[in-house]
């Protein structure tokens, strides 16, 4: 299944990273070598086989259901690019 | 006192207790030697006020007579991919440049507080995506390896951990943390000749490690020699409740019961591994590990791991799939950078941002990942990789039906010059091919110096073991270092 | 199962209107589903949220047993298929109010499967229609934080306090056919929420939200093309949505157009909805197993556990009051619509029962008459709620006692209960200070009819002669003469006698 440039643009958008017409070309290609290689896998006979859904067996832990965090507004906020009256602020948006 | 610097962890830890010198003298050292070496650049942030604030620590403790830690003395290098409280966290990208976190990675803190010093946060891959270390944004990392012969071509100190492995090989600290994807550890490990070991999947804390790769990504340590490798290891293990894919289990003493005898271990050798155009002087440094295996007294058999060949583009569809959400994170809103156009909304603020905070090979990695996820193809290519990943694993376990531990080589080279393979990315993933199965089915594995190449350079030996057998894994490793003799070491050019 | 009979008329026939509801019900816990952070609504911006909330970076989600157990009580509580083993799956896209870029849900495999809710059209009448209506799925998943737009001309804000919250997903089957029915399904889920107590079901403050799928189709036709109205809080407007949705489909479709599949939002203070801006890109949310995350699996002793921690459920508790306390259809449906009114009936009426060495059964009426008329009528009165009622259940039972041994007649007991109100004193207290308590003193009640019917001698005469009316001024009289203290019952026998 090969890409052309309108998928890598619609790929683009949807990983919310703006590319370059010129970008755009370049990975045309690049990212066709790298998906035509990955596509052996297709040739591998599944039958019958469930994807791996836990590397080593383990079971999933359950949490008791306290309060122990949150109450950290200072660190939540410390690293924001623009932070103000205790929110984050951004670009507003029109819903 | 520079040959305080080619001490190795255990003889830096066991000589601050004997009293030989002080932990001040050993972070001294080993700073200066940091300080000088920065045309490697190994080191995104130095710290060296933190290496003598852990140094100092040790020393009074020890002048009051009180209970020393276990590494106590020691000063280490810490790759910039764990979150460091109050020290800048980078996963060398201009993403998050400036972020200090409010918090300590689970790993981290269990070494600092087990007593070790920090020197400084290692330079990596960008976001842990590479083989070479070429996509830092702060900068190529160089090996302090050089060609026999006079070529002065800078050369790759692996990836992602590169740092880590450039910095151990050139004395300017006796151990590092690395962390293992696809072979992040093993292979800057193979390249510079050096050991380091992935621990099984979930040995190790993932919480406050920057993530790429959740059901892969592992931290593990780097050390000159199995014994250090044992005795960080220990440190660094443990469960982790804040980690829900960590394991409840006691950490075992794996460096009180290292061993080289391994008599009754039988050893096999997956011919997957050794396909036609194998490097000869790599083949020649294989049959040359069994030999020392089996001097150790372990029986060698031949065993098949058949869906090897499918391992990569296994790993290089899952990989980038769970990377392009884990990094859907970085967005200019809570952390990082904010690129804001004029009159940019929210959603032009968000691609704005991650076109100019990620490089090309980390945005090439996430729309890999956003396209083998998307409507239409989830199946065909996502699902059928997590089937595929059971099977390799399956070959796995029914070679290890059979033996006890695998022996390979680490990487298909030696390491390669800076540049040489940024032709094609796939070039660069092809590296991965022995260090990804391990990955994918979860189980440890270590790369150890099995000898140099005809120029002069390092060639690695990997041991793959069973799950939870890290024993076996460091036992094997310490049999190939002691035959190994691997005394070689980089000439200071720096 | 009833057929619906709404329709809506068009031009070219009858329409059918076909309605899907997926609820979002904040759990109630005290901390969030994959962090440790308080879940309290109200709380100044970003103080109860953590580091795992916000998304830094080497965070990892642990998830809260209460969560799961709550969403499993729900499943149980609508007769649910639980599904022992289930998955976490993230929901891919980009917003301000997302900070981890992803939501965890599930998709492929949710925590319970296909249910169902019987709800009943008019509550008032006995023989109304019941229909049940399919549930097909309930899972988990985090709840988003909060955008504000108003604060600032150019900037919007956001907070992340309610960003990881559990969210119990309810989707129903395409059951409902009519506004009503939508309004009655809503209303039912509610309420089985909150006895439940996995949900307290506040639509106000947007702990529970409804996203209303509706279609039209000629009746016996396929499904037509269903557009979807996010975020509507309450039952009222849920029922205005259908019915919006519904003509405007309609009026699409007759004149020859297609329905867009599309997301809407709507608007209260016009009664419309309205398409949502198109996202581009907004549906391909590639879900995926979360890596962090491993299967969730439930043992068969945290099952049971969830069974029998479950309280009487709605349905079953009606039935009860009709058939074991007697009560009015009417009255049963009226008491147990609300999981708290219920609790405060069964308070009163163990109190009734223990004061007047009683069967519940024997208290059941007057305690149920006596709350839903004079306690309703003074808390609305009062602008108060049962929550805060000044009078509590054994107050109100100390009260129905003393006109049920006959110490007060029912007319003096409102009196009583008004001071009660007014100065917070109990009943008996305040029939003996005021010395309200009714005689049942025949030597005194006769003399009094007596005195009656000698000084309307003329009325009696009236009586006799047929208009017989007159008694009730008659007891009216001696009442007054009595002061309201006469047993009516014998003032009643005595008049009758001394009539003849």
């Amino acid at each position: 299944m090969s890409i052309d440039l309108q998928t890598v643009k619609k790929i683009a958008s949807l990983s919310r990273i703006s590319v370059t017409d010129a970008e755009a070309e370049a990975m045309v290609p690049e990212l066709n070598n790298i998906l035509g290689w990955v596509e052996q896998l297709g040739e591998v006979d599944v039958t019958g086989v469930e994807p791996m859904t836990a590397v080593i067996p383990n079971h999933q832990r359950l949490r008791e259901d306290a309060v122990t965090d949150g109450n950290v507004r200072d660190k939540v906020l410390a690293n924001a690019p623009q932070a103000e009256h205790g929110f984050f602020a951004v670009p507003k948006v029109i819903e | 006192m520079s040959d305080l610097t080619d001490l190795t962890v255990a003889e830096i830890r066991d000589g601050f207790r004997g009293g030989e010198f002080s932990a001040r003298e050993v972070a001294e050292a080993f700073n200066a030697n940091v300080a000088a070496a920065k045309a490697l650049n190994a080191f995104i942030v130095e710290t060296p006020e933190k290496a003598l604030e852990a140094a100092d620590a040790a020393d009074k403790a020890k002048a009051a007579g009180d209970a020393l830690k276990p590494l106590s003395g020691v000063p280490i290098g810490m790759k910039d991919l764990f979150c460091t409280e109050g020290v800048q966290t980078t996963a060398a990208s201009h993403m998050l440049e400036g972020f200090r976190p409010t918090y300590e990675s689970t790993v981290s803190r269990k070494l600092w507080d087990a007593g070790a010093g920090m020197l400084g946060k290692l330079n990596l891959d960008q976001f842990a995506m590479g083989s070479s270390n070429e996509t830092s944004y702060f900068g190529n990392v160089i090996s302090p390896w050089r060609r026999a012969g006079g070529d002065n071509a800078a050369l790759a100190p692996g990836g992602s951990s590169g740092g880590s492995s450039a910095a151990i090989s050139a004395r300017l600290c006796p151990a590092a943390t690395g962390t293992d994807t696809g072979g992040s550890i093993r292979q800057p490990a193979a390249f510079t000749g050096i050991s380091g070991i992935k621990p099984t999947y979930g040995r190790c804390s993932r919480w406050g490690i920057v993530a790429f790769a959740s059901s892969l990504d592992q931290a593990g340590p780097m050390a000159r020699t199995v014994r250090d490798n044992a005795i960080l290891l220990e440190t660094m293990s443990g469960f982790d409740p804040k980690d829900s894919t960590s394991l409840d289990l006691a950490v075992p003493q794996w460096e009180a019961n290292l061993s080289s005898d391994l008599k009754g271990k039988k050893v096999g050798i997956p011919k997957e591994y050794r396909p036609d155009g194998l490097n000869a002087e790599i083949s020649a440094m294989w049959d040359r590990g069994i030999e020392w295996l089996k001097d150790a007294g372990a029986e060698v058999v031949e065993v098949s791991l058949p869906h090897t060949k499918y391992a990569l583009p296994t790993y290089y569809i899952i990989a980038p799939a769970e990377a392009s959400s884990n990094l859907a994170r970085y967005d200019g809103v809570r952390y990082g950078q904010r690129d804001l156009p004029d009159g940019a909304g929210l959603q032009d603020m968000y691609a704005a941002t991650r076109a100019a905070g990620f490089g090309p090979e980390v945005k090439r990695r996430i729309m890999i990942g956003t396209y083998v996820l998307s409507a239409g193809f989830y199946d065909a290519y996502y699902t059928q990789a997590q089937k595929v990943r059971a099977l390799i694993s399956r070959d796995f376990e029914q070679a290890f039906e059979k033996v006890d531990l695998l022996l390979t080589p680490t990487a298909p080279s030696a390491s390669f010059a800076l540049g040489e393979k940024q032709a094609d990315p796939l070039a660069m993933y092809l590296n991965d091919v022995f260090t990804v199965p391990a990955s994918l089915a979860g189980l440890p594995a270590m790369a150890v110096p099995g000898g140099l190449d005809a120029q002069g350079l390092p060639l690695g030996l990997q041991i793959i073991g069973k799950a939870l057998d890290e024993q076996t894994v460091l036992n094997a490793g310490l049999a190939i270092e002691e035959r190994a003799g691997f005394a070689a070491r980089p000439d200071k050019w720096w | 199962m009833t057929e619906s009979t709404y329709r809506i008329q068009g031009a070219t026939g009858e329409w059918e209107v076909v309605i899907g509801l997926e609820v979002h019900a904040q759990v109630t816990s005290q901390a969030k589903l994959f962090s440790g952070a308080a879940t309290a609504f109200g709380a100044e911006p970003n103080t109860q949220v953590s580091l795992v909330d916000a998304a830094m970076p080497g965070m990892l989600p642990v998830p809260n047993r209460e969560c799961i157990r709550q969403a499993v009580r729900t499943g149980m509580a609508i007769n649910a298929q639980i599904n022992k083993w289930s998955r976490f799956d993230r929901k891919n896209y980009f917003y301000a109010d997302l900070p981890q870029g992803y939501q965890i849900s599930q998709l492929y495999h949710p925590l319970v499967g296909e249910g169902e809710i019987e709800i009943n059209l008019d509550e008032k009448n006995p023989d109304a229609q019941t229909k049940r209506i399919g549930i097909e799925r309930i899972h988990v998943e985090q709840d988003a934080g909060k955008l504000m737009h108003d604060q600032h001309p150019t900037r919007s804000y956001v907070d992340l306090n309610r960003s990881g919250v559990a969210l119990m997903e309810i989707v129903s089957k395409p059951d409902m056919r009519s506004p009503a029915e939508a309004g009655a399904y809503l209303s039912k889920l509610r309420t089985i929420l909150r006895y439940v107590g996995s949900c307290d079901g506040n639509m106000d403050q947007g702990s529970m939200r409804a996203d209303v799928n509706v279609s039209v189709r000629k009746p016996g036709h396929e499904f037509g093309t269903r557009t979807e109205t996010k975020n509507v809080n309450s039952v009222r407007f849920v029922m205005a949505v259908v019915e919006y949705e519904a003509s405007r489909q309609v009026d699409v479709l007759e004149a020859g157009g297609k329905v867009v599949q599309e997301t809407r939002l709507y608007d209260p203070d016009k009664n419309e909805t309205r398409s949502m801006r198109s996202k581009e890109d907004a549906h391909d949310y590639r879900y995926f197993p979360d890596p962090d995350l491993l299967p969730l699996e439930l043992d068969d002793a945290f099952l049971e556990d969830c069974r029998q921690s479950l309280p009487e459920l709605p349905d079953a508790k009606r039935q009860r009051y009709e058939q074991q306390l007697g009560l009015s259809p009417y009255n049963a449906a009226t008491l147990t619509a609300d999981a708290d009114t219920a609790r405060w009936f069964e308070a009163l009426l163990a109190e009734g029962a223990r004061v007047q060495k009683k069967s519940e059964g024997e208290v059941a009426k007057a305690s149920a008459n006596w709350l839903l008329s004079e306690l309703y009528g003074a808390l609305n009165r009062l602008g108060k709620t049962l929550e805060n009622s000044p009078v509590g259940p054994e107050e109100g039972a100390e009260l129905l006692a003393l006109v049920a041994d006959g110490t007060i007649s029912g007319t003096i007991a409102k009196q009583v209960f008004e001071i009660m109100l007014e100065t917070g004193d109990r009943a008996p207290r305040i029939v003996e200070e005021k010395g309200l308590k009714q005689t049942s003193d025949t030597g005194a009640i006769e003399a009094a009819v007596a005195k009656i019917l000698t000084d309307n001698a003329d009325k009696v005469a009236q009586y006799k002669a047929g208009k017989e009316a007159l008694f009730g001024f008659f007891v009216g009289q001696t009442m007054k003469a009595m002061q309201g203290k006469a047993n009516p019952q014998v003032v009643n026998e005595l008049i009758k006698k001394a009539l003849g």
